[in-house]
């Protein structure tokens, strides 16, 4: 589905939108949800790859951690329920690399160019992509937590509250991560490049599966490469906030990493100065 | 900076019970004890004591405090209000573990060195008795009409029954390897007895000290030889009892009417003894090598929050 088989901006708002704007929003809105909805194996896809990790994976490490109790943890805890804000940040990171991965698939198919010529500030337009990506990363993320609920790792139940801003921010962090890579990325073919210099660095050079404890037992350069890792933060905003308390430099450094990220995706995808210009 | 719904949570919280009141726990390695306030969970006081406190207990009305100092080897008595040593009672060689009598009156005393257990009169602070017992006693019960006391000896393997009256053993009845604990439960017509190397525990009908259940522990992803049963303490109602697991780190869940185990909650390192807050609303565990001690919700069997003490926390004991 693309956008220009969408109906008129007065036949679609009824007149109660006037802002061209916001109908940009809601229609890129409606076109993730339709093609979220669409696509069902992706949404298996996003659970089952977390829920291996959970169901396999920290089974046998049940008892590896609870020798240190780090914040926001006031009791020792299970290696399940240590990896579960980490599986999140998981969820995150492959909806915004396939997001990514999706925005090069519409320049493909010339979609894209269509989306871009429309009206309106193109930063604009890459936000309301953005925000789109990133709310199906949040219904994934509790769909995955519900899961885990399910199975016995449970968390407060404001947390689950405080949990979502924590969520979107993170998806949106790892979004715009996304759409800097997709202006750099001009075929789909170049795209596995992303898994094996981004995604796994990323996933493993974090606090996602193990404590910057644990990785500064390993070696104190590899925990602070851990620290450097805008995703380390991310999950750490996740893991506080499923206990609601906040942690403010994961908040800032989240923050800034989408501010940068944002500002060279929108630079990445000017025609005037971008790496497009160059390219076509 | 915290999210506003996290203000509701202590709303909440003091609305559902008062466990104010005071948890001591014995450091062993420290030479002290910590007093962990029961409300705000935290240590509030920390006061010094003889040389490897480990027993602990109060008299009825909590006007004193009776510490087992093994390597002082004396029983120490304190005014908690003042944390102030008022005297010690003469004990015997290394005390580890003893029982205070219904009647405040007397402090039947676990010997581990000298194989015997020995009565002191905390008035007149003199040895009114001693019983010779299997080697290495530690494990100290007496049953709630005061006609019995028990000794388990952790090398002879047994649970020793000594008439209070007469100061005799009655009955010796063999348990699993390694007794460390007795508890006298249901009004005092069981006796449950924890092994740490067998890793079990035996439960007696006390009427005819026969062998009734034996209780047995597996906790999925650890070795069973970690599993080594140790402290041990009942709910108001007598149908709960929380057992300690040592190197386990967990502590059992275990229903008293079925005597099955219901749930396994994961505290600190080589967990020891227990306590509950006065309200019995939360559990204390003393964890020996990780030097914390872990709070247990006693409704939902949750763990919330582990509390430094110091080295080698062992025994531990409740003050309203």
């Amino acid at each position: 589905m693309t956008v220009e088989a969408f109906p008129s901006i007065e036949e679609e708002t009824g007149g109660f939108l006037h802002s061209h704007s916001l109908v940009a929003l809601r229609a890129i809105l409606h076109r993730e949800a339709l093609r979220f909805i669409g696509q069902r194996g992706r949404l298996v896809a996003a659970l089952v790859r977390p829920l291996v990790w959970l169901f396999v994976f920290a089974a046998g490490f049940r008892a590896a951690l609870g020798l240190a109790i780090t914040p926001p943890y006031q009791t020792y805890i299970t290696y399940e329920i240590y990896i579960v804000p980490g599986l999140v940040g998981m969820i995150l990171l492959f909806n915004g690399m396939q997001s990514s991965l999706s925005l090069v698939y519409d320049r493909e198919m010339g979609s894209m160019r269509l989306l871009l010529t429309a009206p309106l500030p193109r930063w604009w337009l890459l936000f309301c992509r953005l925000l789109a990506g990133s709310l199906m990363a949040v219904v994934q993320a509790y769909a995955f937590l519900a899961i885990a609920a399910l199975y016995g790792i449970r968390f407060p139940w404001f947390g689950y509250l405080a949990a979502a801003p924590a969520i979107l921010t993170a998806a949106m962090m790892l979004g715009a991560l996304g759409l800097l890579l997709s202006s750099f990325i001009r075929r789909l073919e170049n795209f596995a490049g992303v898994m094996n210099f981004v995604i796994f660095p990323m996933f493993f050079l974090s606090s996602a599966l193990y404590p910057l404890w644990k990785m500064a037992e390993a070696s104190p350069h590899l925990r602070d490469l851990c620290a450097l890792n805008p995703f380390t933060h991310a999950v750490e905003l996740i893991r506080f906030a499923l206990y609601a308390k906040g942690n403010l430099t994961a908040l800032a450094v989240t923050l800034a990493a989408f501010v940068i990220f944002g500002l060279v995706a929108i630079w990445g995808y000017d025609p005037a100065r971008g790496l497009t210009a160059r390219k076509a | 900076m915290s999210f506003p719904l996290l203000l509701l949570a202590p709303l909440l919280a003091a609305t559902a019970s008062d466990p104010s009141g005071e948890i001591w726990v014995t450091n062993e390695k420290d030479d002290t004890i910590s007093v962990i306030d029961t409300a705000k969970l935290e240590v509030v006081r920390t006061i010094k004591t003889g040389e490897r406190p480990r027993g602990i207990t109060f008299n009825s009305d909590h006007s004193r405090v009776y510490i087992c100092a093994s390597d002082s080897d004396t029983v120490q008595v304190m005014d908690p209000a003042t944390g102030e040593i008022l005297h010690d009672l003469p004990s015997g060689e290394d005390p580890e573990q003893f029982i205070l009598a219904p009647d405040d009156k007397h402090l039947w005393i676990a010997n581990e060195d000298d194989a015997v257990t020995t009565v002191v009169d905390v008035d007149t602070r003199q040895v009114v008795g001693q019983i010779n017992v299997g080697i290495e006693p530690e494990g100290m019960a007496i049953s709630p009409d005061g006609k019995i006391v028990i000794t388990t000896s952790e090398t002879t393997n047994m649970a020793h029954w000594i008439d209070t009256e007469k100061k005799t053993i009655f009955a010796n009845t063999l348990v699993d390897s390694r007794p460390r604990h007795a508890e006298f439960a249901k009004g005092g017509t069981e006796l449950w007895v924890s092994s740490e190397i067998g890793g079990t525990i035996t439960i007696f009908d006390v009427a005819t000290q026969t062998e009734k259940v034996k209780i047995r522990f597996e906790i999925a992803g650890v070795n069973a030889d970690l599993i080594q049963p140790v402290g041990f303490e009942f709910t108001a109602d007598g149908k709960t009892a929380f057992v300690a697991l040592g190197p386990a780190n967990h502590v059992a869940v275990i229903n008293g009417e079925t005597f099955a185990v219901e749930k396994y909650v994961l505290v600190g390192r080589r967990v020891w003894h227990l306590a509950f807050s006065p309200d019995h609303t939360q559990l204390f565990t003393t964890n020996g090598v990780s030097g914390d001690v872990t709070v247990i919700d006693v409704a939902t069997l949750e763990p919330l929050k582990s509390i430094r003490v110091g080295r080698f926390p062992w025994g531990a004991a409740t003050r309203p």
